[in-house]
């Protein structure tokens, strides 16, 4: 069989670890192969030495049977090899065509020349499928059309093999959907595609074959067709995992949180993201607010934990109103956060884990005394977390927040929030950009805050997530809630058409 | 009419050095490098150019003169500009700091060779460069008396820069590629262009713009170089900020400056002014208050380009 791209024997250490171990990764021409592990199994390790940003101790690397030097993006360009960055390369204040054209420009007396430039484009995005409009500045087109910019770039430049690292990470469902489309099209048009993920239903839609990573090591490559999802999950994670998650029915007691005619206008358009929204959540149950992207559940999950002020209506925590208090107040009084973006609102990244554990009670004895803060007490604290929460890090409590994989950084917020032992526990996409063995492992400790009688309203755009874990589904539409739904007896196609507001419910 | 004319006239001398610096600044910020040593690299340029011209202006006539003490102005800006790339690009250092110690260095530099040659730190030259009327053109009613009397050869060459400066950033692959190393250098590595090369290029562009500035900025406005350029590199980093990193907007910006500054330094020479009875001291402040005005309103909706400052460092995420 000829094999249009060999990984041999591949070894690339790292100091202290070694990231690949002697992997060997094989991919037919016109195939889509999936490239399955957890986060930290290598898989991103391994594509850097494909694409050239790394070079390996060992190991070679044949394109249709001749060993090839790759030594930079640009050698890996010149062979034919492309990728779509999870986080992607894109310049947000160019055009789409700027973008596509950076770095394969055609220049005639000195000139930049656009013209030629933007039919090859054009002509690219039609016959695939790509719907981008070239002349729009990056920065106002959604991350969707901003994927298809990445492969046309990857097209422009006559690429054969296509890596796409992770790519349905940010997309919606429709999005994803649109996407499978777009892949099962590009290798029918010849191309060969690396699908690099840990979400098995998708490997399932569009995979050929798919090879398995665990821990730097190479564990087996597989026919999807002929290989459940349960098989493959337990290749990647090295033990049974239990994709659907099993709970009591929910005992509710009191209400908890009551959120009351909420709105929120935006700043700069004027336009109202949180038109009139009142809601409750009772101790014990689940409370799932779903829906697509920007409907407004930021703002609203902002207005509660107080990260922004609402124009009208009331936010209660156990009969309390806390509208107005600052977000200090709210943690204390009970409430827990587990933040959309990690980055951004959980962690601060430059300091270490021992650091970020203790942020929210730094300023309390025992971490600190007389002023000063007690260095022995927080990291005891710390290891006392990590070990509770299996929190991988290289230097433990000591390690940069910045260096840990994402799911060990949303362990760690995860840990930290449950810790304080909250009433009120707001877990936003809790699971986003995580393996399955970390999905399960936050899913059960959901549901074990449920159990004991926490009130948690969690937002999610995974639909099996909204349909395995809430109680009770709220959908938000452009601001509005507009249908709340008992999860045992809706469907996900109808949870769909509210989602997509094409179909409106009677509020319970 | 002649007060307008008068006014035009002084203004250009005020805002073309404001005018070359700025864009200088703007391609080395558009690369990513923050270049806050624009004063220092004037200095340094005037000093070497204000040098030539004092050695050579008894044997060379005027205009060919002022073009090679350019090109001296230009090459030496590009050699101290050399030392910001090498320790913002290659050893990572905080920009803001080198950049200080250049403007610090620039002045100490001049005043000692200045004292070292002459044994006094004034640098005379004769100013042979005014053009009291250019052929033909000078000939022309209104616009000749604007642009083309008592002007100095640097006016044409600040224009010719901006044009230029324009046409690079927008029309060239070059300009192109220098703006995607501002923005978002780790998308510009990985299209294989090479960060480090492209931000070398632009800090040096930036210094021999800089240096021609220095220059520029001495000699219509002086008859003797004495170590400083009153602050006009702070002044063009200011132009930068207020025109938003974009050529058309800088050239707008620098002459709202010169403006603000022309009346500063010869509102006895308007006779509306001259009249009001207000003090000196108060004519003296308005650049630099406009400056903090204008700065304090138009840096909020600021487009400064996202990389700049950042030293770029292949292995981070």
């Amino acid at each position: 069989m000829a094999y249009i791209i060999e990984m041999c024997n591949i070894t690339k250490e790292f100091p202290g670890i070694v990231a690949n171990d002697d992997i060997t990764l094989q991919l037919k021409k016109g195939e889509i192969h999936a490239l399955l592990g957890e986060n930290g199994a290598g898989k991103s390790t391994l594509m850097s030495v494909l694409f050239g940003l790394y070079q390996p101790e060992k190991g070679i690397i044949k394109k249709n049977g001749e060993v090839v030097r790759i030594e930079n993006p640009n050698d890996a360009n010149r062979l034919g090899i492309g990728m779509v960055h999870q986080h992607f390369k894109l310049v947000h204040n160019f055009t789409v065509l700027e973008n596509i054209i950076l770095g394969a420009e055609t220049v005639a007396g000195g000139r930049l020349q656009t013209k030629a430039a933007a039919d090859s484009v054009q002509k690219l995005s039609e016959r695939y499928g790509l719907k981008v409009d070239i002349h729009a500045r990056i920065a106002d087109i959604s991350v969707g059309m901003q994927q298809r910019v990445e492969i046309l770039k990857m097209l422009y430049r006559q690429n054969e093999i296509l890596i796409f690292d992770e790519p349905t990470a940010v997309l919606t469902p429709q999005e994803i959907d649109e996407l499978m489309k777009i892949m099962k099209e590009l290798v029918s048009e010849g191309k060969t595609i690396l699908f690099i993920t840990h979400k098995l239903n998708e490997i399932k839609k569009v995979a050929d074959r798919c090879s398995v990573l665990r821990k730097g090591q190479y564990i087996g490559t597989v026919t999807v067709a002929d290989t459940s999802m349960e098989e493959m999950s337990e290749m990647m994670v090295g033990r049974k995992v239990n994709l659907m998650i099993e709970k009591n029915p929910a005992k509710t007691g009191d209400v908890i949180a009551r959120v009351q005619e909420l709105s929120i206008r935006n700043r700069l358009t004027h336009k109202m993201v949180v038109n009139n929204v009142s809601f409750e959540v009772r101790a014990g149950e689940i409370v799932c607010l779903a829906g697509i992207e920007g409907n407004g559940q930021s703002e609203l999950v902002y207005a509660i934990t107080g990260l922004l002020q609402p124009d009208a209506g009331a936010i209660e925590m156990n009969g309390e109103d806390i509208t107005h208090l600052p977000i200090r107040k709210r943690n204390e009084k009970g409430m827990s956060h587990i933040p959309e973006d990690r980055h951004k609102h959980g962690l601060v990244l430059d300091f270490n884990l021992g650091y970020n554990l203790v942020l929210q009670r730094y300023f309390r004895e025992p971490f600190q005394q007389s002023g000063f803060l007690q260095y022995d007490k927080i990291y005891e604290y710390a290891d006392e977390l990590i070990g509770k929460f299996d929190i991988r890090s290289g230097r433990g409590s000591r390690t940069d927040a910045r260096s840990m994989s994402g799911g060990n950084q949303q362990k760690a917020i995860v840990a930290r929030e449950i810790d304080r032992n909250p009433d009120f526990l707001i877990a936003v996409q809790p699971t986003r950009g995580l393996d399955v063995g970390a999905i399960e492992y936050i899913h059960r400790k959901l549901v074990e805050e449920r159990d004991q009688g926490k009130a948690i309203l969690l937002v999610s755009l995974e639909l099996d997530e909204v349909m395995n874990l809430s109680d009770r589904i709220l959908v938000i539409y452009e601001g509005e809630i507009v249908a709340s739904l008992d999860p045992k007896t809706v469907t996900v196609q109808e949870l769909g058409l509210y989602m997509a507001g094409s179909k409106r419910g009677e509020l319970a | 009419m002649n007060t307008i004319y008068f006014l035009v006239q002084q203004t250009m001398f005020f805002s073309i050095p404001l005018l070359i610096v700025a864009l200088g600044g703007m391609f080395s910020e558009r690369s990513g490098v923050v270049n806050i040593a624009l004063e220092g690299i004037m200095i340094v340029g005037a000093f070497s150019g204000i040098l030539f011209i004092n050695t050579f202006q008894a044997a060379l006539p005027g205009q060919p003169i002022l073009l090679l003490a350019i090109l001296v102005a230009a090459l030496s800006g590009m050699l101290i500009s050399l030392t910001h790339a090498y320790a913002s690009v290659n050893m990572k250092a905080n920009q803001v700091i080198s950049g200080t110690a250049i403007n610090m260095f620039a002045p100490a530099f001049a005043i000692y060779v200045a004292r070292m040659l002459r044994t006094v730190q004034q640098i005379p030259f004769m100013n042979q460069f005014r053009i009291a009327s250019v052929p033909v053109l000078g000939q022309i009613p209104v616009v000749g008396d604007l642009f083309f009397t008592n002007t100095y050869l640097t006016t044409y060459l600040g224009f010719i820069i901006l044009v230029l400066s324009w046409f690079v950033l927008y029309n060239t692959r070059f300009g192109l590629r220098l703006r995607s190393c501002g923005e978002h250098p780790q998308a510009a590595d990985s299209v294989g262009i090479n960060v480090y090369q492209i931000r070398y290029a632009g800090v040096l562009i930036s210094g021999a713009l800089a240096g021609i500035g220095g220059l520029v900025f001495v000699i219509p406005t002086s008859t003797n170089f004495n170590a400083t350029v009153s602050g006009y590199g702070f002044l063009a980093l200011a132009v930068l900020i207020f025109g938003q990193w974009k050529p058309s907007r800088i050239l707008v910006a620098a002459f709202f400056f010169g403006l603000m500054k022309t009346i500063a330094a010869a509102y006895s020479g308007i006779p509306f002014l001259a009249t009001l009875g207000v003090p000196n001291d108060v004519y003296k402040m308005i650049p630099y208050l406009t400056t903090l005005v204008v700065l304090a309103f138009t840096s909020k909706t600021s487009q400064a380009p996202r990389a700049a400052g950042v030293p770029y460092d292949k292995g981070s995420r």
